[in-house]
Order: C-alpha cells, then structure tokens, then sequence
C-alpha cells in the first residue's frame, strides 16, 4: 500500500473514530430535551458523557491536524472554501463545551436549563453540519479555475447534502439512545431504549434514501465496490449492525445493542470513504477542475513517513489509556458533577 | 498589505489572545496542583488534598474555556491562513499532530478522571492523573511552542516548489530557537499559576476567611514563584534575548529601540520611539549593557534598524512597548515575590497585609506580562509568517473576503465576551464559595 493510500486509510480511520465516540455525545445532546424530562435526568444524561466527551472530541483535532500534515491542500481549500460553515462549527462546538462544564457550576434550575436548551441545540446543529459537509463531500464542490471555491450556503444547502445532514441528526441521536440506554437506570433507560427502537426506523429510511440519491448524484460511486468486490464488507456490515441493533434493543440488551450501533456508525463512513477513494474532495458532477484526491492535496512523502510513525506509536499509547480511562467509568453513570 | 489580510491578522491576533489567557494559567496550575497531590500523599495532611480539590475546580473550568477557545486556532490556520497551510502545513503540521496525539489525548482523557474519579480511583491512580494531567499541559505547551519556534526560525527542512518538505523530525523539535523559547514561556506561565494561587491565598487571609488554606496558598504560591520569576529572566529570558539577536536582528532592535548601529549599545530602560526622527525620545540609558547582554562585551557592535532593509522591519513601536512592558513587570514580580519569600522565610508573612495587598492585586499582571512577550515574538516577527520564507501579504485564504473575516471576527468578539464575563462570574463564585 502506498504511503498517500496508508494516510487515505488513516485519515478515514480517524474520521471514523471520531464519529462514533463524539457521535454518541453529540446524540445524546440532540435527544437530550426529549430523553430527560426532568432535572436530575437531564443531570444524569450529562454525567453520563461528562468525563469522556473532551477526550472524544480530540479525535476532531487529531483528524484536522492528520489534514495538515498529510494532505494540507486539502486542509487549506476545504476550511478556507467552507469559511462560513466551519466558523459556525466552531462557535457550536464553543457554545457546546461550555453547555457541559458549566452547566453545573451553579445549581439553579434556570441556570441549568439554559444550558441545557444550548447544549442541545448545539449539538443538533453540530450533526446537521456534520452531515451536510458529507453530503457535500460526496456530491463534490465547485471548483475554480485557481483551484478553490467558495461554499456559500447557497451552495452548501442542496437537497442531496440535506438530506445528509437529517441522516446524520437521526443516526447520531439513535446511537446517543443507545448510549443512554447502557449508562442509565429505570424510567430513563426504558425511555432511552424506547427512542433506540423508535429511531431505528427513520435512520434505516433516510439511509435507503441517501444510498439511492448517491447513485443518482454520483453514478461512478460503485466503481469502487465493483473493481475489488472485497469492499462489500463495509455495507454488509452496516446491515449486520442495523438488524443486530433491532434484535438487541428489543431484548434489552444495551451493550450489545451499544456495539452495534457504534459499529454501524463506523462501518457506514467505511463504505462511505470506500466508494470515494482516492478522491478527498471531488469537483462537483459537471464542474471542469479535477478536485483533490489523495496525489495532488498530499504533503511530500518525507513529511507523509515520519507523521506515519508518530501516528502509530502515538495512537498505541492512546489505546491503552483510552480503554482505561474507559474502564474507570464503565457501568452505570453515576453522579459526577456536583 | 490587502484588506483581506489585516482582517485576518486581526482575527488571529485577538482569537489567539484571548485563547492564550486560559492554557497560560492551566499550564502552571496543573503543575502546582500536582504539586499539592504531592505534598498530600507524601504528608497525609487533608488539607493539601482540599487545597488541590479546590483549585481542580478552577482548574476544570480554566481548561474547558481554553479547549473551546482552542479549537478555532487550530482551524483558522486553514480557513483564513491556506496560502501558509499549503506553504508550510508538511513541517508545521508535523508538531501540530504531534501535539494531539501525543498530549491532548493524555490531558483531556486524564482530566476526566482526575477532575470526577477521586471516588473511583485508588489514592495513588488520583495522585497519577495529577501528574498526567499536568505533564499533557506542558507536552501540549511544548509542540505549540515548536512549531511557532519553526515560524521564527525554520530549520530541518527543504523548500520543494511551493512548499517546504521536513527533512528532519529531530531538527525540528531540537530547533535551538525552542531551546530557550520553549522554557522561557513555562516559566511565565508557572508565574501565573503561582501569582494566581498566591494572589488568592493573599485573599483568603486577608478577608479572614478559609485561612488554613490560604496560608497554604500563599506559601506555595510565593515559594514557586519567586523560583520562576527568576528563571522567567534568567536563564531562560537571557538566553532567549540572545538567540533572537543572533536569529532575528530586526526583531531585537525594534525591542530595544535601536534606530543605527552602534558599538557598546545601551540598554534604554524607558524612552519612546519616533520613527521620524530614528530616535528614542526622553530615554534613561544605561551605556554598554545591551552590548553585553546580547554579546557578552559591552563594546560589541549592536545592530540597528538602519542596517536593516524597509520593507523587512517589524512596526517598532508596538514591538517596543510590549517587550518594555514585559520586562518591566517580570522585574516587578521578582521584587515582590523576593519581599513576600522573604517574610514567609522569617515566619511574618501572614501578618503583613501590605504584602498581602500587593499579591492578590497583583493577580492580573502576569497576564499581561506573558501575553505582552508573545506581542513581541509575533509581531517582531513581521512582516514574515514563516521567517526569511514566506511574507504575511501572501500567506492568507485567497477565496476569504475582507467582508467575510470582519463578519467572523466580529462573531467571535461577541462570543468571547460573553464567554469572558461567564469564566470571571464562575472564578469569583468558586473563590467566593472557597476550599470545602
């Protein structure tokens, strides 16, 4: 495997990462109002991500840095072409963070409510977002004649990346039931089962229609899939996960129903970065620029080898700290913040 | 310089100062804590244990506002800064991944466990994550200092077309401009931690309230201090100021105000520059010791900004005025830190409210000292992003309007204010409800 392909993997890898462990955060804030109905619940939902959301988080930060060092073309014609976007990524995943760490600095009813309403609604916007850049990834931007382009709302907000982006709202708030559903205990676990089951069905429904408005948006997509059958794994998987998750929630058991949302989540941006390889960000269907693949937006293979290594010894250090850090906290979520 | 690029100077000058305000405090205060954590398991003394709880509380909301007010610098290097992420990401990104993996991953996932796990984890595994959480600080501190190191004097690496390639990892975090750099800035950020601890303390024994734990305060706060007020100036600053003269000679003559070359160069301890007239105005001098200082010889040539190219030199004033303001206030610290470590040494200290007056007004001037020295490091850089290789003018987002920068930068000023007023009515209620 070349090394611009090793880092395609990585960075997809990271990527994928990043959505299931800040997914489940991010969806339990966009159930958050609906799951906890009252104060403690609400509490409890919290302390329950409280002390691994920032951790999850740095996986966002590691991938854009991966941009950087690996593929800075990338990194500088996406941000800079998403300005307005990004910015407002930004200031949601600001309003977001404080949402969680101050929420319970002041024990006020309407301190903690206010809070609440921003944590939620940042997070929903954020899995929006998400899923509208995504969206946009795949149905690829339009190019300049320089090489950039300026994704204004009006480019950005297209039925297809729409469509994405509720995709990605359902799918992350199902898995953040699912979450709900390990972390709590009585009437809230039973309702956090209940929204699992419930939202199953609009993610399965949303997910036919954006695979079907993939192929319509980018016929080439299963070239891929076709060439090197193997890759069939990813969405075979994903429909392994969805039935298992159904089978699971239905008989009450979280962890594995946990797992297989989390694996679906994975195994769906797999099937996704699968069908795209090795392009990064295409140019948009009949848009004359060649857009940005894994050879024109990569860094030289100097900087590319020696990232690799600090990539694999670094990420082997975080694997064992991560899975204690989440053993500290494993079981049932109990009051964190006082 | 465009419209486009000033709105994009603007951006990052006031996102990265305001941001700076948070790790500059988190850096020395995760040390000092584990310092507390320390003396707790090694004493068994509870009241170092609620000393550290109470200043974990801090801690928690200190570092939350520096992640979310981190994030967008990080960021903006690729939407307002592409030109200098194409130009430079295959070096700079190097210390900017490394910084992730190898630090913040241990920070933050630590945190959790240190800020929430007291209950779940043994006494050891606590005081571990202490340690761990206060190490990610200053590991983070040092890939962010390397890399700015790379931008004021790049080194293990080779221009390939229009980008630079790295040619060496070991260049890079061994550049000998990180050298001093890199423990100058955890110097200043240890003054803060301990003048905030100190400044507190001061407080606490002053309003006759939580006295135990403000004499704990105090006592570690004046002690830390007054050992890194010294080694903010020297060796660390002293050694610095030499290697910016040897690295970056326009950068020391706007600091110092130097306007011609000359032999045996003063050292102006106040003046004000005038650009017009190449001169200092009303100046206090002290001959040959800027000589010495920068060559070791009070009669080596210094060289000043008429030696050096128009259109390569750094707006003096400002660089001028914060590299005075900085070393004026460090000089101030180590007097009144010397004074108080002084009384603490003589057993009075607790008694003298003057002392006690002067260290918790004194609280906020630290920052303003660390953020004036980076004032100096990065505007005395100008007019380069990447020194001698690629000049701010070229360096922003070409599809980035001048409009679309002011409307961000407009945005994130009114955000941070309101994230601001939050963090001081949250310091003030954890001060107010105090150690428990």
């Amino acid at each position: 495997m070349s090394l611009n392909t090793t880092w395609f993997v990585v960075l997809a890898f990271t990527l994928a990462v990043y959505a299931v462990l800040d997914g489940f955060d991010l969806g339990i804030g966009a159930v958050h109002l609906l799951l906890g109905r009252t104060r403690e619940e609400r509490a409890r939902l919290i302390d329950s991500i409280g002390p691994v959301w920032n951790g999850n988080e740095v996986w966002l930060i590691v991938a854009g840095s991966s941009m950087i060092v690996a593929f800075p073309n990338l990194y500088a014609t996406s941000f800079s072409g998403f300005y307005l976007a990004l910015m407002l990524v930004l200031w949601l995943l600001l309003l977001r963070g404080l949402g969680i760490e101050f929420r319970h600095q002041i024990h006020h009813p309407m301190w903690e409510h206010a809070w609440d309403v921003v944590f939620s609604l940042a997070s929903v916007l954020l899995a929006l977002l998400f899923g509208v850049a995504l969206g946009n990834v795949l149905r690829g931007v339009p190019f300049d004649a320089a090489g950039e382009f300026q994704g204004t709302f009006a480019v950005l907000l297209n039925p297809f990346s729409i469509l994405g982006g509720l995709l990605s709202v359902v799918t992350l708030g199902w898995h953040g039931a699912c979450w709900a559903a390990l972390k709590t205990e009585g009437p809230l676990q039973l309702r956090a089962r209940r929204f699992a089951a419930a939202l199953w069905i609009p993610a399965v429904a949303l997910l036919v229609a954006m695979v079907g408005a993939s192929f319509v948006t980018r016929p080439d997509f299963a070239h891929n899939f076709m060439r090197y059958p193997p890759l069939l794994l990813g969405p075979a998987a994903a429909i392994a996960a969805l039935i298992g998750n159904r089978s699971a929630v239905r008989r009450g058991e979280d962890r594995r129903a946990f797992i297989a949302s989390s694996a679906y989540v994975a195994s769906v941006l797999a099937s996704v970065t699968a069908g795209l390889y090795p392009m990064l960000l295409p140019a948009a269907v009949g848009n004359p620029g060649p857009g940005l693949d894994i050879y024109n937006a990569a860094a030289p293979a100097g900087s590319l080898r020696v990232a690799l290594i600090a990539y694999l010894i670094g990420l082997s250090i975080v694997s064992v700290y991560m899975v204690t850090v989440y053993r500290v906290w494993r079981g049932k979520a109990g009051q964190v913040y006082r | 310089m465009s419209d486009a690029v000033v709105a994009a100077r603007w951006q990052f000058a006031f996102t990265i100062m305001f941001h700076y305000l948070f790790p500059v405090l988190t850096m020395g205060l995760g040390v000092l804590i584990a310092v507390l954590k320390t003396l707790e398991l090694r004493s068994g003394d509870p009241l170092y244990g609620t000393a550290a709880r109470f200043w974990a509380r801090i801690f928690a909301i200190t570092f939350a506002t520096g992640v979310v007010t981190g994030i967008p610098m990080e960021f903006q290097f690729g939407t307002n800064w592409a030109q200098f992420s194409r130009y430079a990401g295959p070096v700079v990104g190097q210390t900017l991944f490394m910084e992730g993996v190898f630090a913040f991953f241990a920070e933050s996932s630590l945190l959790g466990v240190f800020l929430f796990g007291e209950s779940r984890v043994g006494r050891r595994a606590h005081w571990l994550s202490a340690v761990g959480v206060a190490l990610g600080a200053v590991l983070s501190g040092f890939f962010i200092v390397a890399t700015n190191a790379w931008m004021q004097h790049p080194v293990g690496y080779q221009a390939v077309g229009d980008h630079v390639e790295l040619t060496s990892l070991w260049g890079l975090l061994s550049n000998p401009y990180a050298r001093w750099q890199y423990p100058h800035v955890l110097s200043g950020a240890m003054v803060t931690g301990s003048m905030v601890m100190a400044g507190t303390g001061a407080f606490y024994l002053l309003a006759r309230r939580h006295e135990d734990a403000g004499r704990v305060f105090v006592r570690v706060g004046v002690i830390a201090g007054v050992v890194f007020s010294v080694l903010t100036l020297f060796p660390t600053g002293a050694f610095h100021g030499e290697n910016v003269t040897r690295f970056q000679p326009a950068k020391m003559a706007a600091m110092e105000g130097i306007f011609k070359t000359q032999a045996g160069a003063p050292l102006a301890i106040i003046g004000m520059p005038d650009r017009e007239r190449q001169e200092l105005m009303d100046p206090i001098f002290v001959p040959g010791v800027l000589s010495y200082l920068a060559y070791g010889n009070f009669s080596a040539r210094v060289t000043g900004l008429n030696d050096i190219p128009a259109d390569q030199q750094p707006p003096v004033e400002i660089v001028y005025y914060t590299y005075h303001i900085m070393v004026g206030l460090g000089t101030m610290f180590i007097a009144v830190l010397a004074v108080a470590a002084f009384f603490l040494w003589r057993g009075s200290l607790f008694e003298r409210r003057g002392i006690l007056w002067t260290l918790m007004l004194a609280m906020p001037f630290p920052y303003i000292a660390n953020e004036a020295g980076w004032v100096v490091a990065e505007v005395g850089r100008q007019p380069w992003t990447v020194y001698g290789l690629q000049r701010v003018a070229v360096a922003s987002s070409t599809n980035v309007t001048t409009g679309m920068t002011y409307f961000t930068l407009l945005g994130f000023m009114g955000l941070y204010l309101v994230v601001g007023l939050l963090y001081l009515l949250l310091f003030a209620r954890i001060v107010n409800e105090g150690p428990r």
